[in-house]
């Protein structure tokens, strides 16, 4: 704990914040640990590798990635719309960003899944004219983790744009780049950091939704069967041992994400501060 | 508002596009809501929300929600403080943790506080000994929506704190302030809205969790039934008007909170401009 | 200096601890209602821990226990529900959750509660029939007009049918579904590994394999999702009930008596002090007027006299509506038991544990 900084407070913020993160976050985590360390080294590969649980954790993370990646795109535009036009109903529109966060992922689940079967207002249309089931298939769990992760990108990315000078885009297209290269060579790379922060955000809590995925993924396994079910299903057993492998092993994911999330920033942040 | 330039049709195409993506995956789930809620007319929804184990169940989540927020305010200030105003090792690794039970499977949250504090886990005896119940009961409530909520405050704080520098706050300290003079007189006015906005987050974020207090609460009709978990009750009991009207309940909350978001910020806004 | 820096952080860190013990018992204030013996005045709370479909019936009867209650023992007392997948249920009780008694789908459900060291051995017989009150089985559950013409479990592995059922693996009642699919192929003379591949065409045409019985039905009834819903007893009749002129009821040939389990949580019932109005809870159960509630709620009784005056009369297979007399009990279906899989610790080790039979049809 070495601090140069004159400033006082440090004993005190420090102290709260690893206090606080002790108890209600590293302590309880620990018991994933303990628990998992019940099994052999090879008794727990072999269950967190079983073709099943495998098939678990690539639907969570494949259409956590496609919906991610959606998010990313609207997100910015929706940013983007949000900092840079004004048009009636803006406020609004920037007021309703976080429902997503508000409303508890069941409700969210149940409403969306009661639209999207073949018999549901939206679903009705996509299965009579193209054929297409969205409930109960990974397109009606990508949905849901669409709805989950739009606050997160917007959220990311809308601060950041507030604070670009529009200077720099003048200067830019007055000395004539036009508005492509103006976005793609200006504005893009400051707002590319707090991007992938959003993207990564959205992607970590989407690979381990539960609530709303449940009632529109179907379950079935091999098909629809998400990792966090599969967490309730072993415990349904009693399998403690194999339900906190599987928790621990997503856990290492959302931590891998994290990092890799922190590293980008970090890299960035150095290569701005490194230009100025 | 900011400067608006001509932006022809690209502009008209992106508001419309943000409009469409907005109301396909934010409104109609709600507008889808309140219809449902309404099916069986006014006074049926009337019957539903006033029904006593919804009032409960609405308290209970208003009580969680309220310790929640409080915990997570002072939490997330020191934090904040902690990681912007000083260096020392570990910062990174530090608000890596801070961040990490955004990423946690909900499920994954409820589980280890069960393995904690539940008959499995090693602390059980000691707690029973005492007296003290904890999951299946509040304070693990009150816990889980901590945890789900833990990073919410301080990540809105760390990019302001990050961009007011330490400058001002060193001053001080010369001066001879103490910590709380320094906190209050030169680092409140700059993230008081900040702070407030990660409160209403906080806020939204904590009345809506369902997957990790499903977990852990037991329900308990009338005890530990926080109003999500009162809405699947009903929705499997087969009273979908019931568990709708009950979920516009906590719609409605939720707008009330993102109303009051938006009337802060608009305050904040012209507080800066003022102080400009 | 540094000290100074030390002792700031140590004050902090209990400061931290003060104010997260003061939010615990803060908010424990009127929740914590339950603890300790209530003097004579006051209304003893028990819980009970029941599974999912069995909302209706508990409701029904804690209103006629709760009086009889006060009645004859002059005490007061409040019954807590608690519902959800029975298997949760159970390890949530085993986990700490203060249940008075568990009344679950499964005999299997309850031994884990009383492997926890929660319930004393030989709960199977501290009450009548195996502490299983009532009964019910598996019926098949169609829409109306019967399109598909399912009439047995045969007609389950036809390419055209889609199948609603929960997932075995985490819904106790679902073991009860594949079971009986499973003596049905068995009676047909099919040898293990037929039965093993009948039983995979049937969960290959399984559309919605939902956690929970409730979130089976509602898939079902609520999203219109397949063909045939396997479903208890109980809650296809209150399907028929609830929607009435869109559902019908096929019984199959064969199925399984689902026996649901009640016990007594005597560890709990001992620190509560609730033993006696728990014990009476759960023997009241078998009185007439609880028989008659749990047969109005469409569950098998086990009073042979009330069982009686609901045997249906009706030759048909298919039925189309609650019947107006109330007899709605076919009393001609051949039903198995737990029994001929060699009880629950067995069946569940060949059925359903990891790398058993039911996830052996999901490999590829």
């Amino acid at each position: 704990m070495k601090q140069k900084s004159i400033i006082p407070g440090f004993g005190l913020s420090f102290g709260i914040t690893i206090t606080a993160l002790s108890l209600v976050v590293l302590i309880p985590l620990c018991s994933l640990v303990v628990f998992t360390s019940r099994l052999s080294w090879s008794e727990f590969w072999y269950t967190v590798t079983r073709p099943r649980i495998l098939s678990g954790y690539y639907v969570s993370i494949s259409t956590a990635f496609t919906a991610s990646l959606v998010n990313a795109g609207m997100g910015l535009v929706l940013a983007w719309v949000l900092v840079r036009y004004d048009f009636p109903g803006k406020r609004f529109l920037d007021g309703i960003i976080e429902l997503p966060f508000a409303l508890p992922t069941a409700v969210a689940g149940i409403s969306l899944t009661h639209m999207t079967t073949t018999n549901g207002w939206v679903g009705r249309i996509f299965y009579d004219l193209f054929g297409i089931r969205i409930a109960y298939t990974r397109l009606g769990i990508t949905i849901a983790l669409i709805f989950i992760g739009i606050p997160f990108v917007v959220r990311s990315v809308q601060p950041v744009l507030e604070k670009i000078d529009i200077q720099y885009e003048e200067a830019a297209f007055i000395l004539g780049a036009d508005r492509g290269a103006t976005f793609r060579k200006v504005i893009f790379p400051e707002i590319l950091p707090s991007l992938i922060s959003g993207f990564t955000l959205a992607f970590a809590r989407s690979i381990g939704e539960y609530g709303s995925v449940v009632f529109i993924a179907g379950n079935t396994p091999y098909e629809t069967e998400i990792a966090p079910l599969l967490i309730m299903s072993e415990l349904q057993e009693f399998d403690y041992a194999a339900a906190t492998s599987i928790a621990l092993v997503m856990l290492g994911i959302a931590f891998v994400i994290l990092s890799v999330n922190a590293f980008i920033q970090s890299v960035v942040s150095r290569r701005v501060s490194g230009l100025a | 508002m900011k400067v608006e330039k001509d932006k022809g049709i690209l502009k008209y195409i992106l508001i419309l596009l943000s409009f469409t993506f907005l109301a396909v995956f934010l409104l109609l789930p709600l507008f889808y809501i309140v219809v449902t809620a309404l099916r069986d007319g006014i006074t049926g929804y009337v019957q539903a929300v006033t029904d006593a184990y919804a009032v409960k169940a609405a308290l209970l989540t208003i009580r969680a929600t309220f310790w929640a927020v409080a915990v997570n305010t002072v939490v997330g200030v020191a934090a904040a403080w902690c990681v912007t105003k000083f260096a020392f090792k570990g910062k990174k690794l530090l608000s890596t943790f801070i961040d990490l039970p955004v990423t946690v499977s909900p499920i994954i949250a409820g589980l280890i506080y069960v393995l904690t504090f539940g008959r499995q886990g090693d602390l059980y005896q000691y707690l029973d000994a005492w007296g003290i119940q904890i999951i299946f009961a509040v304070p693990g409530i009150v816990l889980a929506t901590i945890f789900v909520t833990f990073p919410f405050i301080s990540r809105e704080l760390i990019p302001v704190l990050t961009a007011q520098g330490t400058d001002e706050e060193e001053a001080a300290a010369l001066m001879g302030a103490g910590t709380f003079t320094i906190f209050r007189k030169v680092t409140l006015p700059h993230i008081k809205w900040a702070l407030l906005y990660g409160v209403v987050l906080c806020t939204a974020r904590a009345m809506g969790e369902f997957g990790a207090v499903s977990v852990l609460s037991g329900h308990l009709r009338g005890k530990t039934n926080t109003l999500p978990l009162y809405i699947e009750l009903l929705y499997q009991g087969y009273d979908f008007t019931g568990a709708f009207a009950a979920s516009s309940i906590l719609v409605i909350m939720a707008v009330i909170v993102l109303i009051l978001r938006l009337v802060l910020e608009q305050k904040g806004k012209k507080d800066q401009e003022r102080n400009r | 200096m540094k000290a100074k820096k030390v002792t700031a952080a140590l004050a902090a860190a209990a400061l931290t601890v003060f104010l997260l013990a003061g939010c615990g018992s803060g908010s424990q204030g009127s929740g914590s209602g339950s603890e300790g013996a209530a003097s004579e005045t006051e209304a003893i709370e028990l819980t009970n821990v029941s599974y999912d479909p069995t909302r209706e019936l508990y409701a029904a009867y804690n209103a006629i226990f709760e009086p009889y209650y006060e009645e004859n023992f002059g005490q007061k007392v409040t019954v807590t529900q608690s519902h959800g997948g029975s298997g949760k249920q159970a390890l949530e009780v085993a986990n700490g959750l203060e249940a008075d008694v568990v009344t679950l789908a499964l005999e299997g459900d309850v031994q884990v509660v009383a492997d926890a060291g929660l319930i004393d051995d030989g709960f199977t017989s501290e009450f009548d029939l195996d502490s299983s009150p009532y009964t019910s089985t598996i019926v098949f559950l169609v829409r109306s007009g019967n399109p598909k013409s399912i009439y047995d479990w045969g007609d389950l592995i036809r390419e055209d049918v889609g199948v609603i059922t929960p997932n075995p693996k985490t819904s106790g009642g679902a073991m009860w579904n594949y079971l009986a699919a499973w003596y049905y192929f068995e009676l047909q003379g099919q040898t293990e590994e037929e039965i093993l591949a009948s039983i995979r065409k049937l969960y290959g045409n399984v559309v919605v394999l939902d956690s929970g019985a409730r979130g089976a039905t509602t898939s079902f009834v609520e999203n219109k999702q397949g063909d045939v819903l396997l479903a208890w007893e109980n809650e296809a009749f209150l399907s028929l009930k609830e929607y009435p002129g869109e559902y019908e009821i096929v019984v199959p040939s064969v199925s399984i008596l689902c026996q649901p389990t009640v016990a007594v949580v005597d560890e709990v019932a001992k620190k509560h002090g609730t033993e006696e109005v728990a014990r009476e809870y759960l023997s009241y159960l078998y009185s007439e007027a609880a028989q008659e509630i749990e047969a109005q709620n469409f569950y098998r009784p086990s009073d042979q006299e009330v069982y009686g005056r609901y045997v249906s009369t009706e030759e048909a297979n298919t039925i189309t509506e609650v019947p107006a007399d109330g007899k709605w009990i076919k009393d001609s279906i051949s039903l198995t038991d737990i029994t001929h899989f060699g009880g629950w610790s067995e069946a569940r080790a060949k059925h359903f544990s990891d790398g058993a039979y039911f996830d052996q049809i999901y490999e590829q």
